[in-house]
């Protein structure tokens, strides 16, 4: 078994020499602000829309969806529709308005019309938190699936490759910029695409291209019968609020995407609003194709591994295409099964690189543009100046994150993607749409808005399941290994733990029993976001029409954007 | 390029006849005929996504009827909000080419000061 391994880390090494090569041509051509922030917008549609692909498909959402299909079956393609139809509301209300009206971050295009830096400030300090989250929880998850295919365990192990991953993506960041960090995001994109192809083509030819065979298969290999072809087996309890946790998921993932930072500013790369569009096209043939085979991965998974052999492997189903991988090539110990293995290990490690970079940009960026120069020195500092700023704040971001990483290794903080995007749409999506669509909207809203959302979607998951996990009907009480009972101070056989990992307690009921925030503080958002606005509607001026009027025509047209 | 640096004031790039293009015919035509597009469309994508869900999550058995094979509705639904995502940004692509860039490319010209109407290049007077 040795031999894999041995595979594993030379192909991880030629992806890190290659990756660190490319960032350091592309530093080289890094000049101007617009060169470090936005790649000196000169990436073509094709070019962006993959690296949108590069940036959007996670570690979590290749791994994890198809360890989510292949434990819980038809669960998982809720979290793929969920991710792919997002992409409609980013084509048609956000991508071109913000590209013709916003410069560096997202906070410009909200603030562009407000001329407030109050605004930039909120908006800056939610992309920070938005990207952080989204960052703690690759990271965190990161150390686990990097341990699981180098087959290391030891908690050393685990501290040192948060340690590495993190040390990579601030000298990605630091030293490629947006340029590096783009073509970073298109390597990995091109390398996840293509092991992703080979491994469903090789699925459905064992199948002999028989979708209902392969469906059949996976139920019965699953243990689970015609229940894993249906919704349900995750999100199964039959109580009203465990169907309000599915849609508030449902509605978070939708809304959330078009207002996820690190993908705004990926509109700012190409030249235009047109090319922003296409690029959005581009990304939404490459997601949706991707979706569709992790779909023939999961239940291949199902299908060829078994459900049992992956959950031994790895409780949360993380190892699901790794195992299919090597089943693929040969099975364990073969050496077909060794470089399958092994690609499909380098293919998730390339991924997780990719998007911690992005997200550490994106944090960067926002710290440097809307706090820094924005805010701090009042507009008063050069390209070089704020530059340098993005660079020493991409170094502490990613210090940070990697302290929090560390000290939260042992937590499960999968819910924090779920978070950010409940955020992303509970803060900003508010503040973006109506900026962008409504005459009447002040200052006074955006702000309201921003904080409203943020605070409401924290609020709500700190009183969630995920914090107590005490045992009720909507969160029924679990079978508790030793380790877990230990760890939440009840016997072995305690009936009053229904979440055994939550945060502060396992045996104290949640006040509120959604662990999607999304259904209670998207509306909060809105609802903040509009009422601050009427509140201080009398306080509207002419200029505040003029400036209206600007943002329309330069959002629709593109006269004057950057 | 020192003009680009007050981040939190209006962006360098001038706008130099906002009103006059504000008032101008063809760009309330643009602006009517993005409206009208864009919200309802995504309304109607907002509300077949909803029925996928609120079906997952309150009609089981609707979709757990098997259709061909082991192919049952839920799989069908699915597929099918895939199809509409493709097909939206198909539809709007196609609409925003022909019905908004010849528009904004000519309120772009005149911004820039060439000669209205004809000019459709739709790089004149884009970001510099």
């Amino acid at each position: 078994m040795t031999d894999h391994k041995t595979l594993t880390v030379a192909l991880f090494t030629v992806f890190i020499v290659a990756t660190l090569a490319i960032t350091v041509v592309a530093g080289r051509r890094t000049r101007s602000a617009a060169d470090f922030y936005a790649g000196g917008r000169s990436f073509s549609p094709l070019q962006n829309g993959v690296a949108i692909g590069g940036d959007y498909m996670s570690a979590a959402s290749f791994l994890g969806i198809a360890g989510i299909l292949a434990l819980s079956g038809y669960d998982g393609f809720l979290y793929s529709i969920g991710f792919l139809v997002a992409w409609i509301v980013a084509l048609l209300l956000v991508a071109e308005p913000l590209r013709n009206s916003g410069r560096f971050t997202m906070a410009d295009a909200i603030s562009e019309r407000l001329r407030s830096p109050q605004v930039r400030v909120a908006a800056g300090i939610s992309t920070i938190v938005v990207s952080i989250f989204y960052l703690l929880a690759q990271m965190v998850g990161a150390a686990s699936v990097i341990s699981l295919l180098l087959g290391v365990s030891s908690d050393a192990s685990r501290i040192w490759t948060i340690v590495a991953v993190g040390a990579l993506m601030i000298f990605y960041v630091t030293v490629g910029g947006m340029k590096g960090t783009t073509w970073v995001q298109i390597v990995k994109a091109v390398l996840l695409m293509i092991g992703a192809c080979v491994m469903t083509v090789w699925v459905l030819a064992k199948f002999d291209f028989d979708i209902s065979h392969l469906l059949g298969a996976a139920a019965d290999q699953s243990g689970k019968g015609d229940g894993f072809l249906q919704p349900g087996l995750k999100y199964g309890a039959t109580d009203g609020w465990s169907r309000l946790d599915l849609i508030s998921l449902g509605i978070a993932l939708v809304l959330g995407t078009a207002a996820l930072p690190h993908i705004l500013v990926r509109f700012y790369t190409v030249p235009d609003a047109k090319a922003a569009r296409k690029s959005v096209n581009w990304a939404i043939g490459i997601i949706g194709s991707f979706y569709l085979m992790t779909l023939v991965i999961g239940f291949g998974a199902a299908a060829l591994v078994g459900s049992k052999a992956i959950k031994t492997a790895d409780p949360s189903g993380n190892t699901a295409a790794t195992r299919l991988a090597e089943h693929l090539g040969g099975g364990p110990g073969s050496n077909g099964g060794a470089v399958m293995l092994a690609f499909i290990a380098a293919v998730a490690f390339a991924t997780i690189l990719a998007v911690v970079a992005g997200l550490t940009l994106a944090s960067s960026s926002s710290f440097a543009h809307d706090l820094y120069a924005g805010v701090f020195r009042r507009g008063r500092t050069t390209d070089a100046g704020e530059v340098r700023v993005a660079k020493i704040a991409a170094i502490v971001i990613g210090a940070v994150a990697i302290a929090l990483s560390v000290f939260a290794r042992e937590l499960n903080v999968a819910f924090l993607v779920a978070l950010a995007f409940a955020i992303a749409a509970s803060a900003n999506l508010p503040a973006i749409v109506f900026s962008l669509f409504w005459r009447r909207f002040t200052k006074t809203g955006a702000i309201a808005g921003v904080f409203g959302g943020l605070i409401s979607a924290i609020v709500v998951v700190a009183l969630s399941p995920i914090v107590w996990g005490g045992a009720s009907s909507t969160k029924p009480a679990v079978t508790l290994t030793a380790a877990q009972a230990d760890k939440c101070g009840v016997p072995a056989a305690s009936t009053s733990v229904g979440n055994a990992t939550a945060l502060v307690s396992c045996t104290k009921v949640a006040p509120i029993p959604l662990e999607n925030p999304g259904l209670i503080s998207i509306p909060v958002g809105f609802v903040c976001a509009a009422a601050g606005t009427w509140l201080s509607s009398r306080r509207r001026t002419d200029e505040d029409d003029v400036a209206f009027e600007e943002l329309e025509v330069r959002s629709l047209t593109g006269v004057g954007a950057h | 390029m020192t003009a680009q640096t007050d981040a939190a004031a209006p962006p360098a790039g001038p706008v130099p006849s906002a009103a006059a293009l504000h008032n101008d015919p063809r760009f309330r035509e643009l602006r009517r005929r993005f409206r009208w597009f864009v919200f309802p469309v995504t309304a109607i994508f907002l509300a077949w996504y909803l029925l996928y869900v609120l079906l997952c999550a309150y009609a089981r058995d609707f979709m757990a009827h098997k259709v061909a094979g082991n192919v049952n509705v839920a799989l069908v639904f699915g597929l099918g909000q895939f199809a509409a995502t493709f097909l939206t940004a198909w539809i709007y692509s196609r609409f925003a080419a022909r019905r908004l860039d010849p528009l904004s490319a000519q309120l772009r010209a005149q911004a820039a000061g060439a000669p209205a109407a004809r000019s459709t290049d739709p790089m004149a007077g884009a970001a510099a």
